[in-house]
C-alpha cells in the first residue's frame, strides 16, 4: 500500500497504518531512517517496516547489530548529524539495555545544549501483554519513561492515530517514545488519509491531545494503546444493560497529559478510574489519580481507583487472562466507584 | 570490594604449570603483570623520554611521513598549545581551590596525548570527547571558558557544539563513543567520505580512557563502527588509572590489541609524545576519511594528577610510579627537542609563558564574574516544542518566587 492512493478512506490495520505513517514520513523528509533489529528484508518481527527497505535502500532502513544500547547511541550521533532517526525496539523488555542512552543522552542533550542541540528521533517500542509470549515481550514499561524529563510519550490505540501520530513524532524536533499496542497491531479500522497528499497539517488531532472516545455521564475512564477497547466494551456492555454512563477517554499522550480534556471529562462525571496493563505503583496510573484528585478535587463523588497489572513482574502467559485487566475488572471498578 | 579468599584446591591449581607454556598461572585473583610505565615494543614513538628523537624503525615508520610535513612553525605551534594547555588545566585546578568550580578533571600529563590528535583533525572533522578532553577542546578552537560553566554548576555544557565541531563534554563513561560512530554513519549518508576532496572528507573522533574501554557502550561503538565501516577514530588515553582502578582491573588485553578482534587496526602511541600523537593520529584520520574505516589508538599516557579535585590519589597508588612518570612529562621532551634543535629558543619560551599568564588572568576573570543563572532558566530548554507541564511548573515557581518580593 501507498500513501498516495486518490482514496481518502481505506480499510486498514493499526501495523499498516504504522507503516505506512513512516513511509510518508520518509517521502517527505530524506533525513528521516529507520535503525533496529531485523527491520530490513524481515521487516520487524512484526513486520512494521515491511517493505520499506526495499524501497528506500539499505542505507534509510538499517538493520543494526544486535545491540539496543548501540542502536540508540548511534542514533543519537545520527540526530547529532542532521538526520531524523526511527528506532525499533523488538520488544518492551528489550529496551533496558538502551535505557542509560534514552534517558541520560536522548531525554537531556536539548536541556544541556541550552536549546543548540535538537534530538529529533522516535523510539518505537511494541509493548503489551495478551499474546502469550514468554518473558520480557508482554511488558508496560511506559511510566519509565514518562518520568524522565525531556522525552515526549505516546501511544496509539486507533489506525488513524497510528498512521499520524507516527508522522507527527517524526516531525518533533523532541525525543518521542512512541508505544505501540502488539497486541492490537491487527485490529482493523478505518484510515483517513486526509486527501490524495496527505499532509500532517490534516491530523485529525494534535500529537499531545486526547480524545473522548465514547462520551457518557457517570465514570470517567482514563486509558490508552491495548486498553482502550476494553474500556470501549465496558462502556457498550454497561450501556446494554441500562447501567452506568462511561466516558472513555483515550489519554494517547503520556507525556505530556492533556489536562484539560481529563478534568473536563472528571468534573463532568464526578468519578474517575484509571486503566491501562500496567502495574499500578508508581505509574501513570498513579500520576492520573494525584493529577485528578489535585485538579478535580470538589468533583470527586469517589476516590480514584486504578485498574491495571498486578504489582508483581510480568507473570508467565496461563495467568496473564487473569493479570490483564479485562471487562469485568472494569465494570467491578466502575461499580465500586459508583457504591460511594 | 571484598576479595573472596582462594581455597586450598583453587591456589593448588593456579600455581599448576598452564597448558600453553611452562610459566605458572596466576592466582584467580592476581592481576597479570603488567608495567604500568612501559609501553612496550609496539609502542609508535619519535621523541624519546629525554628529548631526543628516537631513530626510524618497523613499528613508527609507517607514521615518519606526517612529521616531514611539521615546519617549524607548526613544530613551535604544538608546544605553544601543550604549555598553554597546561595552563588551562592549573587554572581549573586553581579555581576550585578557591571555591570558584565545584569540580575539576584535570588533564595533568595527557597534555600531548590530547593536543597531538587536536592538531591531527581538520576543522570539519568532529570529536566527541569525555570530560577530560580540554586540551582536544583548545586545539579545536572552544574557548576554555566554555568549558567553567558546567564544573560551576552554572549549566551542563551549553556550548554550541557546532561551532567547532566539538562535543560537549559526556560524563557517563563511554555514552559518546556511540554518538561518534552514528555521526560518523551521519557522514557516510551524507557522502562526505573517500571523495578525494580535504575540504570536505571527513573522519570523526571518539575519546574515552582505559576505564571507559570496559563499558558496554564502547564495545558496541567498535562493533557498529566496523559492521558500518565507518568514518571513526577511536582514541583511548590509557593514563592508567580509572580513579583508583589500575589498568589491570579493566583488561587483561590492552586496548589497542582488541581491535584486532573488532576487525579494524589498532596502535599504541607514546602519548606524552605529541609528534607521535600527531602522527598517528593523521593516519587513522586520512584513513577514516578515505573510507577506509575505523583505527583504534591507544595512546600511552598518565595522570600525574587525581582523577578530579574530589579524589585523592595517596590512598591508592605509590609515588615511586608518579616519579618515573615526572621523568615522561611531555612539555619537558618537547622542549628539550625544540631548544636542542634550535627551533624555539629562551626568549620565544618567554613569550609562550607571559601568554600563559594573560590566558589564565582571562580564564580567571572569566570565571569569577561568570553570573549564577536567574533560577527561572531551570525551566527552559528541557523541550523544543511547548510543553505544558514545563510551562504550568515554570509558572507556579514565578508566582511562588513573587511571594518573596517586597
Amino acid at each position: 500500500m501507498t500513501t498516495t492512493s486518490t482514496s481518502t478512506a481505506q480499510r486498514t490495520t493499526i501495523a499498516k497504518a504504522l507503516n505506512s505513517g513512516m513511509r510518508a514520513a520518509m517521502e517527505r523528509d530524506p533525513k528521516v531512517v529507520l535503525m533496529g533489529e531485523d527491520i530490513g528484508k524481515l521487516g520487524g518481527v512484526f513486520r512494521i517496516t515491511e517493505g520499506l527497505q526495499k524501497d528506500f535502500g539499505e542505507d534509510r532502513v538499517i538493520d543494526a547489530p544486535l545491540a539496543e544500547a548501540g542502536i540508540l547511541g548511534t542514533a543519537v550521533g545520527m540526530a547529532l548529524r542532521g538526520y531524523r532517526p526511527v528506532v525499533e525496539i523488538q520488544f518492551d523488555g528489550f529496551v533496558y539495555p538502551a535505557f542509560d542512552q534514552i534517558v541520560s543522552q536522548v531525554a537531556k542533550m536539548h536541556y544541556r545544549s541550552l536549546g543548540k542541540l535538537k534530538l529529533p528521533m522516535v523510539i518505537r517500542i511494541p509493548y503489551g501483554g495478551g499474546i502469550g509470549a514468554v518473558e520480557h515481550h508482554s511488558e508496560s514499561n511506559e511510566s519509565y519513561f514518562a518520568h524522565t524529563a525531556g522525552l515526549r510519550v505516546v501511544t496509539v490505540s486507533t489506525t488513524d492515530d497510528a498512521y499520524w501520530m507516527m508522522q507527527q513524532a517524526i516531525a518533533s524536533d523532541d525525543p518521542v517514545v512512541l508505544f505501540e499496542p502488539k497486541r492490537r497491531y491487527h485490529e482493523r479500522g478505518v484510515l483517513d488519509l486526509g486527501g490524495a497528499n496527505p499532509d500532517l497539517a490534516d491530523a485529525p488531532h494534535a500529537l499531545d491531545e486526547a480524545v473522548v472516545r465514547a462520551e457518557g455521564s457517570d465514570v470517567t475512564v482514563l486509558t490508552y494503546g491495548p486498553m482502550v477497547k476494553v474500556a470501549l466494551a465496558a462502556a457498550q456492555a454497561a450501556e446494554l444493560e441500562d447501567g452506568p454512563s462511561i466516558e472513555v477517554v483515550d489519554l494517547r499522550s503520556l507525556s505530556p497529559l492533556d489536562a484539560e480534556v481529563i478534568e473536563a471529562s472528571v468534573t463532568k462525571t464526578g468519578r474517575c478510574i484509571t486503566l491501562s496493563e500496567a502495574q499500578t505503583f508508581t505509574s501513570v496510573h498513579a500520576e492520573l489519580a494525584a493529577h485528578v484528585q489535585q485538579h478535580c478535587f470538589y468533583s470527586l463523588e469517589a476516590p480514584v481507583l486504578r485498574v491495571g497489572g498486578y504489582n508483581i513482574p510480568y507473570p508467565p502467559s496461563r495467568h496473564e487472562e487473569v493479570f490483564l485487566p479485562d471487562l469485568d475488572r472494569v465494570l467491578h471498578a466502575v461499580d465500586t466507584v459508583l457504591g460511594y | 570490594m571484598k576479595e573472596p579468599a582462594l581455597s586450598d584446591e583453587e591456589v593448588a591449581r593456579s600455581a599448576a604449570p598452564t597448558a600453553t607454556g611452562g610459566s605458572p598461572a596466576r592466582g584467580l585473583h592476581e592481576p597479570p603483570e603488567r608495567d604500568m610505565t612501559d609501553g612496550g615494543p609496539d609502542m609508535v614513538q619519535f621523541l624519546a623520554a629525554d628529548g631526543t628523537r628516537v631513530p626510524l624503525t618497523d613499528v613508527n615508520s609507517p607514521y615518519a611521513a606526517y612529521l616531514d610535513e611539521l615546519d617549524e612553525e607548526a613544530m613551535r605551534g604544538m608546544l605553544r598549545d601543550l604549555i598553554l594547555v597546561r595552563r588551562v588545566d592549573s587554572e581549573g585546578f586553581a579555581l576550585q581551590r578557591q571555591g570558584e568550580l565545584g569540580l575539576w578533571p584535570s588533564l595533568l600529563g595527557q597534555e600531548a596525548a590530547q593536543v597531538g590528535p587536536g592538531r591531527a583533525m581538520r576543522p570539519q572533522d568532529y570529536a566527541f570527547p569525555g570530560y577530560r578532553e580540554h586540551g582536544v577542546a583548545w586545539c579545536k578552537g572552544v574557548p576554555p571558558e566554555n568549558l567553567l560553566g558546567m564544573f560551576r554548576g552554572v549549566n551542563h555544557g551549553g556550548w554550541d557544539s557546532n561551532e567547532n565541531n566539538f562535543h560537549l563534554y559526556t560524563i557517563v563513561i563511554g555514552n559518546q563513543m556511540l554518538h561518534a560512530v552514528g555521526y560518523a554513519m551521519g557522514v557516510q549518508r551524507d557522502g562526505d567520505v573517500a571523495t578525494g576532496d580535504p575540504e570536505r572528507d571527513t573522519a570523526v573522533m571518539a575519546f574515552t580512557g582505559d576505564g571507559g574501554t570496559s563499558q558496554g557502550d564502547y564495545n558496541e561503538a567498535l562493533v557498529f563502527a566496523a559492521v558500518a565501516n565507518a568514518p571513526v577514530v577511536f582514541y583511548v588515553q590509557n593514563n592508567h588509572w580509572a580513579i583508583s582502578e589500575p589498568n589491570d582491573r579493566q583488561f587483561r588485553v590492552p586496548p589497542y590489541r582488541r581491535a584486532d578482534g573488532f576487525g579494524f587496526p589498532g596502535v599504541r602511541v607514546d602519548g606524552n609524545d605529541v609528534l607521535a600523537s600527531y602522527a598517528v593520529s593523521r593516519a587513522a584520520l586520512e584513513r577514516a576519511r578515505g573510507g577506509e574505516g575505523p583505527t583504534l589508538i591507544e595512546a600511552f599516557t598518565y595522570r600525574m594528577g587525581a582523577h578530579t579535585t574530589s579524589d585523592d590519589p595517596t590512598k591508592y597508588r605509590i609515588s615511586a610510579e608518579v616519579d618515573i612518570w615526572k621523568k615522561k612529562d611531555p612539555i619537558d621532551r618537547m622542549r628539550t627537542y625544540l631548544l636542542a634543535e634550535g627551533i624555539v629558543d629562551q626568549a620565544w619560551l618567554d613569550g609562550v609563558e607571559a601568554e600563559a599568564d594573560e590566558l589564565a588572568r582571562r580564564i580567571r576573570q572569566a570565571c569569577q564574574t561568570m553570573p549564577n543563572p536567574p533560577h527561572e532558566e531551570m525551566f527552559e530548554h528541557v523541550y523544543a516544542d511547548a510543553h505544558p507541564l514545563v510551562a504550568r511548573e515554570a509558572a507556579e515557581f514565578a508566582a511562588y518566587q513573587a511571594g518573596f518580593e517586597d
